[in-house]
């Protein structure tokens, strides 16, 4: 790693002592909520929460089922997400596989906090012990004595069945991991006795919710035993687990997984680059270039308590031996990672730059100023494109041969004379002009078709010559940090910020912007705030009987 | 002692161990060919095959007033299946004043006779899921969704806007997934089944029991969700139940070789059909193998993003961004792709044709309910999608027809599939789209 919890707890605490902050939600305006989320778990979050419960030698080898990006985030997907035959069948094989590994003789001895009477049967003392335990995390509150008898009881009927103790176990492990309680991020409300009338997350739902924002996984023993003792609803409670977790190193992979899902990096798993056109965009490449903009980010972030607008003007970044030859650099390590700083007469400054934003934003074989257009509008800006009319003719702007018309400005140009395709292109198109001189594979050039790229351009109202020009608009642009805001209280919460939640969305972007947008501040203003956890109660006016109406249907079936 | 084929398959309804000793013949078909000898019916499968962006208009085949079928330039590959496949156009999708969805509303409103309202709308279950509902619970799988395009997003089946069903991407994943553990031979002389099978069972029978409960404390919308858990659980359960019980014998059951363990996923046409070729080659035999009775292909994306090695352009840019040729008065290259979508198409078709069964082939005993997403791929217009019913679906539908829909809504040839597949359904669509007219000319 980059970086040493030392570095970031120095940086926090400048961030934290710089703007003179101490408990948060004095002048907090008050929110009703939104209803509590059952969040299926993502990809990340499952083999992290396996890795943080077992270690790291688990293999986790098996495909997850996609979520769906709503409102430019997968987490908020998650809160709508199913789990259907085909995704069941996939996680009962993989929790499986998983639950043998734990057993296994190796890891029996590390994982299993006991050893049984005899192996070639049940031991229900030994195999509570093991369900209590484990199922702690992977529940992420305390087992209810219904459930700890019936993963014993599984346990123990396997065991018996296989004459083996360690299956019976696996096999027990295997119900907790294709359980829904597992499976989903199950929040549950409770009266807040502060409050008259309102909700809140009870301790628990409030430990996942704080453990899945800062370290997207599952919450840890000290954060669970805070929720066990009450003092998760107390303020110094609250900020002093706070401080613990984004003082260490687990950090970076919270904020990492919250980027990944803001950018849409999940599009690298299906990246692909024309190897004709552009020969060296090799697998190597598109994973560094991907780890490189989540490195400066977190670095930049975290490490140096630094501003969130100085995303769009970092030159600080990092390379490695892949890299090196893409962005025309000396990397003296071929190995591993190094810091490395673009100079100033450079064209990289800012992640927009970045190879991994070029390259992902762009066709297979082409670059695109439309689509990184929309990807700076979408995903940094939280600005919505219309969708494009069905019968958009484009073919001006693909005659490259046209003696007339040879760069993608003047080809725009003449497609936008359209007047219903150039309300949206000229939300776009100004921004992803200004890195023509990036091609589909973000290596830099200066010429299209033998003219000089010119990259002029302006946004929302700020003029600009090139990308390095852009990116200091975008971080004069007010949308920027308020859509970084917005976007993590959705992440942290699952849901996109309503109607009703819009005073306390101001509220919070305003501290934001006091605090000088470091994003640690951003995150204590959410994690210490009562609007993190406000919710309403779930609708249950026809719960029993919807309910028992299932069961009857379920015991016919 | 003289052993009949009934005491062989009443031995194995225990589900204990037995050893078969004889292997499946032809005797044990009726004479019609058409029903096992214990008197089950070869059981009709259902399928849905997807190709992206249709065709130029005027060269997908000949609007020329007759109920045969003339193919035109595109539609070339398809020559050879003339009598293996009818096929629709000129049938509509009225919007009802809402705005088309590009390269959504148009497959949306064919598969599930609803136009949605924006993108990620999706109500209404697709007609496979419909389908597998009513066939789809007898078989190991519900029904197996799969893609040639490297990604699992890129699957048009679900129930509902929260509930879609990925595709497998992977013929080795696949391969495995089917006839890797778990599979139980057919034909295989001795059955024995796995303890560990009857235990997985045991443990998700009480998962499932003790998270009923957690039903109660849910909202309506989460309650949606659950319950679509439970089904899943319930399918699960199936699954290894069937396992535990000796399977009928199936003449055309084979376990297919595997693929290669080196493999390249992506969107390159070459890498897509060499993927869906692999793809439909474990499909077709996990159709043989009862495995499955319902499928679903998708060859491309509704905005195909298909592509030549060394083309800076996928099919959907190019028909957006390549001038019509002059001389020819179309989009040449557009055309070149869409023709490489139908090869593909006829691919898919002689893989059902090449396994034997009963007295025919896996095609007469299968329904394949193929589409595109738009009836003009340059203007990407949700008007005259093509559509073909590929296959007799047991001998209940007539192929080798072109059925002319004269603006009629493209739900009623969902709707012929449906009540073909046995589906009690007479009125299928919303809005517009609703009808109860199914397609006489093609019911047997």
């Amino acid at each position: 790693m980059i970086k040493t919890v030392t570095k970031i707890v120095s940086g926090l605490a400048l961030a934290l002592v710089a703007f003179g902050l101490s408990a948060c939600g004095e002048d907090e305006p008050l929110t009703q909520g939104n209803d509590p989320q059952l969040r299926r778990l993502t990809e990340q979050q499952y083999r992290n929460t396996v890795r943080d419960v077992f270690g790291g030698n688990i293999s986790i080898a098996g495909r997850f089922d996609p979520l769906e990006r709503i409102d430019g985030l997968l987490a908020v997907g998650a809160s709508s997400a199913t789990i259907t035959p085909a995704a069941l069948e996939r996680y009962e094989a993989l929790g499986r596989s998983i639950a043998l590994q734990v057993v296994n003789e190796r890891n029996r001895k590390v994982l299993v906090p006991c050893t049984p009477a005899s192996e070639a049967g049940r031991d229900d003392s030994c195999a509570a012990e093991f369900v209590t335990s484990t199922g702690r995390f992977l529940f992420r509150r305390p087992l209810t004595d219904a459930e700890q008898t019936l993963y014993v009881s599984i346990s123990g009927d396997a065991a018996d069945t296989l004459g083996d103790f360690y299956q019976g176990l696996a096999y027990g492990l295997t119900g907790m991991l294709v359980s829904p309680k597992f499976l989903y991020i199950t929040e549950t409300s409770e009266p807040d006795p502060d409050s008259d009338g309102l909700h809140r997350l009870d301790a628990y739902s409030k430990a996942s919710r704080i453990s899945f924002l800062l370290w997207n996984t599952t919450p840890d023993a000290m954060l669970l035993d805070a929720a066990a003792s009450g003092d998760l609803h107390t303020e110094d409670g609250l900020e002093q687990q706070f401080e613990r977790m984004i003082s260490s190193p687990r950090a970076e992979d919270g904020l990492a997984a919250f980027f990944e899902d803001m950018l849409e990096f999940e599009r690298f798993e299906i990246l692909e680059k024309d190897p004709v056109i552009y020969p060296t965009f090799v697998l190597d490449v598109a994973d560094d270039a991907r780890e490189q903009t989540i490195r400066t980010l977190t670095y930049l972030l975290l490490d140096e308590g630094g501003d969130y607008r100085d995303i769009f003007t970092t030159r600080k970044t990092f390379m490695s031996g892949a890299l090196g030859p893409v962005y025309r650099v000396p990397v003296i390590n071929p190995v591993g990672w190094v810091p490395y700083e673009f100079p100033d007469s450079s064209p990289w400054a800012g992640i927009h730059t970045h190879l991994s934003f070029q390259a992902l934003f762009s066709h297979p074989g082409k670059s695109s100023p439309t689509l990184r257009g929309q990807a700076v509008r979408e995903h940094l800006l939280c600005q919505k494109i219309p969708e494009p009319p069905g019968d958009v003719d484009f073919s001006d702007f693909n005659d490259d041969s046209n003696p007339i018309l040879r760069t993608a400005r003047q080809r725009l140009d003449v497609h936008n004379e359209e007047p219903s395709c150039a309300g949206c292109h000229k939300l776009m198109d100004p921004i992803g002009l200004a890195m023509e001189t990036f091609d589909g594979a973000g290596q830099i050039r200066t010429m299209e078709n033998g003219m000089v790229i010119d990259t002029s351009g302006e946004l929302d109202g700020v003029a600009y010559e090139d990308s390095i020009g852009l990116g200091a608009a975008l971080r004069e642009n007010p949308s920027a940090p308020a859509c970084f805001a917005n976007r993590m209280f959705a992440y942290g919460t699952g849901h996109t910020p309503t109607p009703a939640e819009r005073q306390w969305m101001g509220y919070l972007e305003g501290k934001f912007a006091e605090a000088g947008y470091r994003v640690p501040v951003l995150l204590r203003e959410m994690v210490l705030s009562d609007a993190f956890y406000r919710v309403t109660p779930p609708d249950l006016t026809q719960s029993t009987a919807d309910a028992n109406d299932t069961f009857a249907e379920e015991t016919k079936s | 002692m003289s052993m009949t084929r009934r005491s062989f398959l009443r031995g194995t309804v225990a589900g204990t161990a037995v050893t078969v000793g004889l292997p499946f013949l032809d005797y044990f078909l009726n004479d019609s060919g058409t029903a096992l000898a214990n008197g089950a019916p070869i059981p009709v499968r259902f399928g849905t095959w997807f190709w992206g962006l249709g065709h130029t208009p005027g060269r997908g085949v000949a609007m020329d007033g007759t109920p045969d079928i003339t193919f035109l330039e595109e539609t070339q590959p398809l020559v050879p299946y003339k009598n293996d496949l009818t096929y629709f156009n000129a049938f509509n999708t009225p919007l009802d004043g809402k705005p088309s969805a590009v390269h959504f509303t148009g497959w949306v409103a064919a598969k599930t006779g609803n136009v949605p309202r924006t993108f990620g709308d999706t109500p209404e279950p697709t007609i496979d899921v419909i389908v597998a509902d009513q066939i789809g619970g007898d078989t190991r799988f519900r029904s197996l969704d799969l893609s040639s395009t490297g990604n699992p997003r890129d699957s048009y089946t679900f129930r509902n806007s929260t509930s879609r069903n990925a595709a497998d991407i992977s013929p080795l994943a696949f391969y495995q997934r089917v006839f890797g553990a778990g599979f139980v031979d057919p034909n295989q002389a001795d059955f024995t089944p796995a303890p560990s099978v009857m235990v997985r069972s045991s443990v998700l029978s009480a998962v499932h029991e003790e998270s009923k409960d957690f039903m109660r404390k849910l909202g309506t919308a989460d309650r949606a969700r659950m319950d679509e858990y439970f089904t899943s659980i319930r399918q699960l359960e199936h699954q290894l139940a069937l396992q535990m019980e000796k399977p009928e014998v199936s003449e055309a059951c084979g376990i297919p070789v595997p693929p290669p363990e080196e493999e390249e996923l992506g969107i390159e046409i070459e890498v897509a059909q060499r993927n869906h070729k692999l793809l439909t080659d474990i499909l077709v035999m996990a159709l043989a193998c009862n495995q499955t009775r319902v499928f679903n292909m998708l060859y491309s994306q509704a905005l195909s993003l298909l592509r030549r090695r060394g083309e800076s352009f996928t099919h959907h840019t190019l028909t957006h961004e390549e001038p019509i040729d002059a001389s020819l008065g179309y989009q040449r290259e557009v055309a070149e792709l869409h023709v490489t979508s139908m090869e593909a198409l006829a691919t898919f078709i002689q893989a059902f044709k090449d396994i034997r069964e009963g007295d025919g082939t896996l095609l007469d005993n299968t329904l394949i309910f193929a589409n595109s997403d738009t009836g003009n791929s340059r203007i990407h217009s949700v008007d005259d999608i093509p559509v073909m019913l590929i296959g007799s679906g047991g001998g209940r539908i007539k192929n080798g027809l072109h059925i002319a829909g004269n603006g009629d809504p493209i739900t009623r040839i969902g709707l012929t599939a449906l009540q073909v597949m046995g589906i009690p359904v007479e009125r299928w669509g919303t809005g517009s789209l609703e009808t109860t007219k199914t397609i006489s000319d093609v019911l047997v």
